[in-house]
Parts: structure tokens; C-alpha cells; sequence
């Protein structure tokens, strides 16, 4: 399980930064979603694997050992939403830089070589 | 609270000002003037016991966590330059009225001016070494505003700069040296740095202590050689001359330099460094005044000369210095104060300050001439003027310094006085001659306009006759704060009987009229336009240079190692992550392996094709982009199934929701963007794949170290957080079982109320972004695939497919799903407290609800029916969150503190109804507005774009939307 997640998460985010290293601005954003599913599961793994514990307390009295860390849980899903705010305003920058400059390369202009 | 309102009330006054109408001179100016004497009344009452000798001091409580008191202390020193910094700016704000003209941008003015008042009455007033130099800098800001008050003025804007540049400066190495200090003592206390003299002096970081704060001093009293920035503060209004950069900023160094003499003076570094500044900076001021062509550039190098003379006094430091050092401030203060006036008058009057045009003046301004003349008589130290018997103290000092033998202090003294009776002949001379052709025809100003000038030069007259009785005892004051036991004993008075010091004066009078007659007879003084022999020197031009060449160095250092492109920033910035982390990661704790989940085949396969899917989507990216976006969707479905298996349902019900909406998003986006290019042929194809295996290595480089990290950090026990605390305080604190809900509504609600006005104002940003959206216009016509002509589907807008055409079905289908939707979402809301769900996800399962209309019938047909304001809903929803949290206020808890209310309803039985649940409904609406303001901005666009059809759209198919209300937006 460890290790498949760890893999899994190696592979998403080597997967982004080759994106983001390219030249066309929508690869950087298919690269910045990769990654931002990448640096979610990472910090959301910081707070161990369970399985089957879901951080919801039937009862007050309860040991809090047998559940999942809610805390990475709270971030992760702050996270996931603001990520998505971020996302259109790079698509709507993205879409507005290629109306004025009439071209999608993520500097605004082909390159002069 | 008595000493905290004398420096709060000056900034009341200044954001008072500002706010007032553009045309109120008279206003603003009665506002400054009952500023000022608000001012002046509390330090009247504090006279008696400052004048008893007793320090008074008022604390609160600034950073308490780093020993750090807002500390107001009021002793001699302190009360004798705040009433000079009050008096003097009562008297520019009376004649700043009449100074400035009507079409001048007042409000701005008194603003800036009181703005200054209040700063420096900070720093005279502070007890606390760091608080002084935090109002230190506030005076260098206000005065830079002063000078540049005039910004269409190139030569404003540049002394400005000038000004604020070297002041600062000199302000962060005064702040350093404050650090210092504050090290050697062990606090930043006034009283206790004043205290601890001996320790100080002896200490081995004395003396980087006082080269940084005398170089603070030194650079805001404009001493060599940081002297050039005052003349060209000159562009300054001519009130803001007047007060800022003679009669008080500049006097702030020296003042810092008393306030600082009992705990640094006393040393050779002292001695030295002080006094050959001082003396460098006399001599040459005094030498440049006389050739400059301009009344205020003459005075302000006689105001560097002047300001010399005080730091030679203070670097002397012998008691008697100091008591001169202190007497000459103020008489300096009167005298220039006036003379500036004058010089503004005689400005506003005929047009023009420059001497070689001037002549004359008496006749037409007999008044103000003869005002001039007395005021410059005391710069130039006449006997019976105040101005006389300071210097007369002056050259008494200058005896002493080098005993018997060497004179070179002397000497200079008498050269200073011999030039300062020249320049001030030279100023006065304006008045005499036969009168000549000016720009305006002038006559003697009003006479609240020349008051100032004449209650100052009135003063000068009754120090200068009757010292002991009019300056003494305020003198006393000051002298008995800073010296305390060894305050000396001296003798006021303008009659001493014949001594050396009378001489002197005598010989500098003689000579200094003899070289004004020679210069002017045999060198052309009246009409000469540079300063002879250190024209050269010229200090404003060498930082000019060093701006240039900083500036030219910042330049080739961005061309060097900077770069525009993006892609090399990423480069780096990956680079960055990967080699920095493992550089500053210290040894890896031991090894200790937790139990691990077991493997799971399904687990493992579920993550295949998810990893397939980003590895796909990557590849991709380059040449089908809806492929790659459908192939990135499925990542992010597996990653919302990974959080699900994990134990994370809330996770796992926001990432499929976002993940519906982003791919929604990123599909409106796509068709603005070119087709791609095919490869050019222009660069050679080493380089490409040269390229491509760097980033391929970086890629994968990066890869296995997330990974290796990942699995590291799961192979080891989590240390002890504050979870637990969560855990288990989330029911019976925060009255829900869900502990994730619970942490974003109750324990972290501020964070989320942050986090909501985000989202809000991204959806803001991107609906104001869109407004001033202009497609390429390849991409502005309708595209081939809605133009096929075989289609019937084209000649129907979207509407008429959905309720006739060919998505009749799908179209009853989907109407029918919204109220079902609309269900779930309240249900997953409901619910959200205790089991999974909660208002980030019922937001997002509504707006896709909505979304799904749009989707189906199009945006013309939706807004027909429905008028969605998603403006509204982003202010409601933060309104809401936002009294939430201020209803706490209400029971006198702290805000966002929530409580849970159990009622008993009928039928229902009992509820219990958390304050949490309110927030999280403004959770909701955000959620709600911000989805759909940006997803229907955008979808506005298609209809936008489509009122330009384009040239190569055929003309018979309607261009959907344009029939209707087309450009309607949200």
C-alpha cells in the first residue's frame, strides 16, 4: 500500500514537471493539475495510511488512536478548493494571454531561434 | 495619556486634512494652526515639571514579547525641541496660508506637513532607542513627500529621491547601530542606554555603535560629506524649507547627538569623528553659500555651515559646548526660520529668487527688507543679535580644544565667521542698488503673511539684548537634561568685556566685509554662476554616478543571470527543489518501521491506471489536448478513490466534485487556444532532444524523490500532533461527529472564512478578467465543427436541440435531474456536521446541478428562466460567514467562537442547531457563486465571440445568441 501510493504520487508529480517544462501553455496546466494531485496525496500521506478509520466519532468517548489524523484531511481539502480557484484563474490568464498576443507559448511569443 | 496625544493629535490633524476639499486653504490651514496650538497648550502644562527636572514618561505595551515599550519620555532636551518644532510650525502653517497659491493641491500639503509634525515630536518624545528610529524614518518619508510635493517638477522629484535616499539610509544604519547599542545595554530603554555611559564607552562593540548612529546623525543633518542632498530638498515649497530642512529635521542629528552624548560622548572616536565632520562641513557650506545664485541655495549651504558649527559643538563636548551647542540650535532656528520666509516672500512677490536679477528690493518691500537685513545680521553674528552671542560661545570653545599650541580649530572658526558675514552680505545685497525690470511687480505681501517673519526676527532681537531674562531659564532646561550634575555655570549676556571671542567676532565682521567688497569689485561675484575651485566636488553629481552605475550593475546583472522566459524559471526552480532540500536535511532519525497496510492487488492496480493516466495525459498535453484532459480527469478520479479507500470520505466527495468542475472549466477554455503548431525546422534537432532529456531527467529525477520521500515518511511513526485534540473534542466541543467538518467550520473557521474570501475575489479577478477578454481573432468565428452544413443540429441554438431536437431525450432526462440534485445537495449539507459532506461539497453538487442546465440547453435558455446573480451569492455568502463570526461579539466570546443550541421541535423531536451550521451555509453560497460566476463568465464568452462572425463563417447559419439578449451579462 506504501509503496504503491508513494510510487503513484512520484509518478503523478514527475509526470507534472516534465509538463510544466514545456512550451505550450495549456501542457502547463495539464502539469500544474498533475502536480497539485501529486502535492494533495503527499501531504495528505504525512498523515499515515488507514484504512477503514475515517475520522468520524460516533461518540464522544473514544481513543483517538483508532482514527485517521483529520488534520492533513482539513488541509488537503481546503487544498483541493483553492486549487481549483487557482486553476481557472490560470486558464482565464491563460486564454486572455493568447487573445492579446496571438500566440499559446507560456512566454507570449514563439521563440526567435 | 497627556505626552501620547501630543504626537497622536498632529496625525489625527494630518488625516483630517487629507480628507478635506481641495479648495479649503482657509480651513485646512485653521485646522493646522489648532493643531499646532493643541500642541503647544499640552506642553505649557507639562512646563512646570519639566522645568522642576523631572523626567515624565508614559509606557504601553508594544511587542511586550521582545521587551519592547512604546515609551513617551518628555525630559528638558525633549521638551525644549518639541516646543521649537510646535512654535516654528505654528508660525510656517500662519505663513503657508498665504504662501501657498489656490491652485496648489492643499489638502495634500497640511496633510503632509502635520503628518511630519507628529513624526518628529515622535522622535524628540521617544523613550525607546527602536521607537526612535521608527519615527526617524517616518520624518524622512514625510519630508521626501514635502520636497516632492510638486511632482510635475523634475527637479522636485529628483531632490525628493535625493533626500530619501541618503536620509534612509543614513535611518537603517542609525537602527543598526541602535541594535547595537540595545546588545551592549541589554535593553532598548532611553533611560537605560543614558545610564549605562561607562559600559558603553568600554564595551568592544563601542566603536561600530558610533560610527553607525553618528552616521544616522550625520546624514540627516546633512554633514559632510552627505551634505549635497539639502540644497536640492530646496524644491521643497518654501515653508517646508523653512521648518523641515532648517529649523527642525535637520536639527533632528544634532539632536540625536545630545540625546545620545551622556551614554557615547566622552571619547577620542567621538572627538574625532564628530568634530572633523562638523568642521568639513562648516567651512565648505559657509565657502559655497557665498557664490551660490539662488536665495534659498545660499541658505541652504549657510543652513550645512550652521548645522556644522552645532556637531563641531556637540563633538567638542565639554559641558560649556554642549550648553552652546544647544543655544545656537535655537537661535539658528529663529533666525533661518525668518530668513526662508523672507526669501518666500520676496519669491512670491516678484517672481523669481535668483540674485543676479534681484536689486533693489527696498523700495518696493521696505518692510521685509528691513526684516531680512536684521535676521541676516544675527546669521552673520552682529553683536546684540542672538546669533552673536552663540557663535561668541563658539569661538570661546574652539580656544579650549587645542590648548596653547595648535590654533587650526580657531582659525577655522574665524574663517567660518569671516565667510558667514559674507554670504549673509551677499544675501541682503537683493535689497539694495537701483530696482530692475522683474517678472512681477512686487509689493509687500499681507500682513498675517510677514507676521511669522516678524515675531522671529523680534526674537532675535530680545535674545540678542536680553539673553539672561528671555532664553536663560528655557535654556537651563534643556542644558540641565542633558548634562545633569555637570551642567557648567555661564553667563548670558551680549557684554563680556574685550576678550578673545570678542576679538575674533571682530576680525571675522572686518575680514568678512573685505572679502565681500573684494570679491565683488575684483571677481564678479553679483554675476558668477559656479562656486570657485570645488565646483569640482560636487557631491549630488557623485551620487548621481553611483545611482547610474547601480543601476547599470542591477541592469547586467539581470541580463546575466535573469532571464523573462519562463521555462528557464521552472528549470531552475525544479532544479532548486531537488538539490536544496537534501543539502540542508540533517541525518535521518533511526529506523523505525511502523506495521504497514498490506498490499493490495486491487489498490496497486487502481494507481496503474491512474500513473498511466498522468504518464498519458503528459505525453498528450502536446497533440490532443481533450484527450489529455479526459486522460488527467481519470488521474484525478483515481486519486479521488485513493482518499475514499484512505479513510477520507470528505476528500474524496470534494476531489470528484472539483474535478467535474475543472474539467467543465478547462473545456469553455480550449477553444481559445491555436491549433498546434507543426515542429519547426528551424532549430536543429540535438538541441530538441538535448532539451527533452533534460527535462525528462529533471522529471523523473523529481519523481523518485517525492516518492522516496513519501515512502520514507510512511515508513516511519507520525509524531505527535494536535489531532488527537481534534479527535476528541470535535462531538463534544464542537457538537459534531464529522471531525474534518468540524475542523473547517468550528476549530478552523478563520482559516476557512480566509479562505472563502479567496475563492471570492479569484472569481472576482477572473469575471473582471473575462470582461476585457479579446479572442485571437482566428479563434473569434464560429468553429468548423458548429459550421458543417450537412448537420440540421447547426441552424438550432442550443435551446431549440434540447426542447425539439436531437437531445429531446437526454433534455427531459436532465431537467428532471436538477430537483434530484438540488436534494442531494441540501442532503449532503444537512448531513455534513456528522457523517461525510458539509458546505464546500453540497456547493459544488449545486453548481453542478446548475451546471448541467447550462450544459444542456445553453446559456441563453437557462438565463431566461432563472436569473442566477452569482455576485450576490459570493457577498452573501461572506456576509454570512463573516456574522457568524461577529454574532459571537454579541455573547462576549471571541469572534468565530460558535455554540451549539439544542431545540426541541414539534414532530421533529430534538435538534441541535450549531452556529457552525450558519457558517458553513455561507460556505455553501460562496462555493455556489464562486463556481458558477466563473464557469457562466466564461460560457459568456461563445456568445460574446459569436457577435463577430468572422470572415469565413457562412452566412446563413444564425449566429446563436446574437438574436437575443447577447451580451446580458450575469
Amino acid at each position: 500500500m506504501e509503496l504503491t501510493l508513494a510510487i503513484a504520487i512520484g509518478v503523478l508529480f514527475g509526470s507534472g514537471i516534465w509538463l510544466i517544462l514545456r512550451p505550450r501553455s495549456f501542457q502547463l496546466i495539464t502539469g500544474l493539475l498533475l502536480m497539485s494531485y501529486a502535492v494533495n496525496l503527499f501531504i495528505f500521506a504525512m498523515g499515515r495510511l488507514w484504512v477503514d478509520q475515517a475520522p468520524i466519532t460516533a461518540t464522544a468517548d473514544i481513543d483517538p488512536a483508532q482514527f485517521a489524523d483529520p488534520l492533513p484531511q482539513g488541509l488537503v481539502l481546503t487544498a483541493i478548493v483553492i486549487g481549483f480557484a487557482t486553476t481557472a484563474l490560470y486558464l482565464v490568464l491563460m486564454i486572455g494571454a493568447r487573445g492579446l498576443s496571438g500566440s499559446d507559448h507560456v512566454d507570449g511569443e514563439e521563440p526567435r531561434e | 495619556m497627556l505626552l501620547a496625544s501630543l504626537v497622536i493629535v498632529p496625525f489625527i490633524g494630518s488625516v483630517l486634512a487629507a480628507l478635506l476639499p481641495q479648495d479649503a486653504r482657509n480651513r485646512e490651514s485653521s485646522l493646522a494652526i489648532a493643531v499646532t496650538v493643541c500642541g503647544l497648550a499640552i506642553g505649557g502644562m507639562l512646563l512646570p515639571q519639566v522645568a522642576g527636572g523631572e523626567v515624565l514618561r508614559e509606557e504601553y505595551a508594544w511587542l511586550p514579547a521582545q521587551g519592547l515599550d512604546f515609551v513617551l519620555r518628555v525630559d528638558g532636551l525633549a521638551w525644549v525641541f518639541a516646543m521649537l518644532v510646535l512654535a516654528i510650525g505654528l508660525l510656517v502653517v500662519l505663513y503657508a496660508r498665504y504662501y501657498m497659491s489656490p491652485a496648489d493641491p492643499v489638502p495634500r500639503f497640511f496633510s503632509f506637513l502635520l503628518a511630519f509634525m507628529g513624526s518628529m515630536l515622535g522622535v524628540v518624545l521617544s523613550g525607546n532607542l527602536v521607537q526612535l528610529v521608527v519615527f526617524w524614518e517616518l520624518t524622512s518619508l514625510t519630508s521626501f513627500l514635502l520636497i516632492g510635493y510638486w511632482h510635475h517638477r523634475a527637479d522636485a522629484r529628483r531632490g525628493a529621491r535625493m533626500a530619501f535616499t541618503v536620509t534612509a539610509a543614513g535611518g537603517l544604519c542609525l537602527l543598526a547601530g541602535v541594535l547595537v547599542l540595545g546588545h551592549i545595554v541589554g535593553s532598548y530603554d532611553l533611560d537605560a542606554v543614558l545610564a549605562a555611559g561607562a559600559l558603553i564607552r568600554g564595551h568592544e562593540l563601542y566603536l561600530p555603535a558610533l560610527l553607525l548612529i553618528a552616521l544616522g546623525a550625520l546624514t540627516k543633518s546633512a554633514q559632510f560629506p552627505f551634505h549635497f542632498w539639502l540644497p536640492h530638498a530646496m524644491a521643497a515649497p518654501t515653508p517646508v524649507s523653512s521648518y523641515l530642512h532648517s529649523a527642525t529635521m535637520v536639527k533632528a542629528g544634532a539632536f540625536l547627538l545630545l540625546r545620545l552624548w551622556p551614554a557615547l560622548a566622552g571619547s577620542e572616536e567621538w572627538t574625532l569623528l564628530i568634530c572633523s565632520a562638523g568642521v568639513c562641513t562648516m567651512l565648505l557650506g559657509a565657502f559655497i553659500a557665498i557664490f551660490q545664485s539662488d536665495l534659498k541655495g545660499l541658505l541652504a549651504y549657510s543652513t550645512i555651515s550652521h548645522l556644522g558649527l552645532i556637531t563641531v559643538l556637540i563633538g567638542i563636548g565639554t559641558p560649556l559646548a554642549i550648553v552652546a551647542a544647544i543655544f545656537h540650535i535655537l537661535n539658528h532656528a529663529t533666525f533661518k526660520a525668518s530668513l526662508f520666509m523672507a526669501t518666500g516672500i520676496i519669491d512670491h512677490e516678484t517672481g523669481t529668487r535668483d540674485l543676479r536679477l534681484l536689486s533693489g528690493l527696498r523700495h518696493k518691500l521696505p518692510i521685509t527688507a528691513t526684516l531680512a537685513i536684521v535676521a541676516s545680521a544675527a546669521m552673520a553674528g552682529v553683536p546684540l543679535l542672538n546669533g552673536f552671542l552663540s557663535k561668541e560661545m563658539f569661538f570661546a570653545e574652539t580656544l579650549l580644544v587645542g590648548g596653547d599650541r595648535n590654533w587650526w580649530m580657531s582659525v577655522a572658526a574665524v574663517v567660518m565667521g569671516m565667510f558667514g558675514v559674507a554670504y549673509s552680505l551677499r544675501f541682503i545685497s537683493v535689497f539694495f542698488g537701483g530696482p530692475r525690470e522683474l517678472p512681477r511687480d512686487a509689493h509687500e505681501p499681507p500682513h498675517w503673511m510677514r507676521f511669522p517673519v516678524e515675531l522671529l526676527v523680534l526674537t532675535c532681537l530680545v535674545v540678542g539684548i536680553a539673553p539672561g531674562v528671555s532664553i536663560e531659564p528655557l535654556l537651563h532646561i534643556a542644558v540641565l537634561a542633558v548634562l545633569g550634575e555637570q551642567a557648567p555655570v555661564y553667563d548670558l549676556a551680549p557684554w563680556h568685556g574685550f576678550n578673545l571671542p570678542l576679538a575674533m567676532s571682530l576680525v571675522a565682521l572686518v575680514c568678512g566685509v573685505l572679502l565681500y567688497v573684494v570679491l565683488r569689485r575684483h571677481f564678479a561675484l553679483q554675476q558668477r554662476e559656479r562656486v570657485p575651485l570645488l565646483h569640482r566636488f560636487n557631491g549630488a553629481s557623485a551620487y548621481e554616478a553611483t545611482m547610474q552605475q547601480l543601476t547599470r550593475a542591477a541592469e547586467w546583472l539581470l541580463q546575466r543571470i535573469g532571464t523573462r522566459r519562463l521555462q528557464q524559471q521552472l528549470l531552475l526552480i525544479m532544479l532548486a527543489l531537488l538539490l536544496v532540500p537534501p543539502l540542508l536535511a540533517g541525518a535521518p532519525p533511526a529506523w523505525t518501521a511502523i506495521p504497514q497496510q498490506d498490499f493490495d492487488p486491487f489498490f496497486a492496480g487502481l494507481w496503474a491506471i491512474g500513473g498511466g493516466c498522468a504518464v498519458a495525459a503528459a505525453w498528450m498535453a502536446k497533440y490532443h489536448r481533450l484527450a489529455a484532459l479526459a486522460l488527467v480527469g481519470g488521474t484525478g478520479i483515481v486519486t479521488a478513490a485513493t482518499f475514499l479507500w484512505l479513510s477520507a470520505p470528505d476528500l474524496a466527495l470534494t476531489q470528484l466534485m472539483v474535478e467535474t468542475v475543472t474539467t467543465v472549466l478547462i473545456l469553455l477554455g480550449l477553444r481559445w487556444l491555436p491549433p498546434r503548431l507543426e515542429a519547426m525546422a528551424t532549430q536543429p534537432p540535438q538541441r530538441v532532444w538535448l532539451r527533452r532529456v533534460r527535462d525528462l531527467s529533471l522529471a523523473i529525477g523529481g519523481g523518485l524523490a517525492l516518492a522516496a520521500l513519501t515512502y520514507a515518511v510512511l515508513l516511519h511513526p507520525a509524531s505527535e500532533t494536535i489531532a488527537d485534540f481534534f479527535l476528541l473534542n470535535a462531538l463534544s466541543g464542537g457538537g459534531g461527529s464529522n471531525v474534518v467538518n468540524v475542523l473547517l467550520v468550528d476549530f478552523r473557521s478563520f482559516d476557512t472564512l480566509g479562505e472563502i474570501t479567496v475563492l471570492s475575489i479569484v472569481a472576482l479577478t477572473v469575471y473582471a478578467l473575462l470582461r476585457r477578454f479579446r479572442p485571437a481573432p482566428e479563434s473569434a468565428c464560429i468553429p468548423p465543427q458548429q459550421r458543417f452544413a450537412a448537420d440540421p443540429a447547426n441552424r438550432q441554438t442550443p435551446a431549440e436541440q434540447a426542447n425539439s431536437g436531437y437531445l429531446l431525450v437526454p433534455g427531459i432526462y436532465l431537467r428532471l435531474l436538477l430537483p434530484f440534485m438540488g436534494v442531494i445537495a441540501v442532503y449532503f449539507f444537512m448531513r455534513g456536521h456528522n457523517l461525510p459532506g458539509g458546505g464546500f461539497v453540497a456547493g459544488l453538487i449545486f453548481a453542478v446541478a446548475i451546471l448541467v442546465q447550462y450544459m444542456l440547453a445553453g446559456t441563453v435558455w437557462v438565463e431566461k428562466q432563472v436569473h442566477l446573480r452569482a455576485h450576490r451569492w459570493l457577498g452573501g455568502g461572506l456576509l454570512l460567514a463573516l456574522a457568524t463570526g461577529l454574532g459571537a461579539w454579541a455573547f462576549a466570546h471571541p469572534f468565530l467562537t460558535t455554540h451549539t443550541a439544542h431545540v426541541n421541535w414539534p414532530l421533529l423531536g430534538e435538534l441541535h442547531l450549531p452556529s457552525a451550521f450558519v457558517f458553513d451555509l455561507g460556505v455553501f453560497v460562496v462555493v455556489v457563486g464562486t463556481t458558477m460566476l466563473m464557469l457562466v463568465a466564461l460560457a459568456h464568452q461563445s456568445l460574446r465571440a459569436h457577435r463577430l462572425p468572422g470572415e469565413e463563417a457562412p452566412e446563413d447559419v444564425p449566429a446563436d445568441g446574437s438574436d437575443t439578449t447577447g451580451g446580458r451579462k450575469i
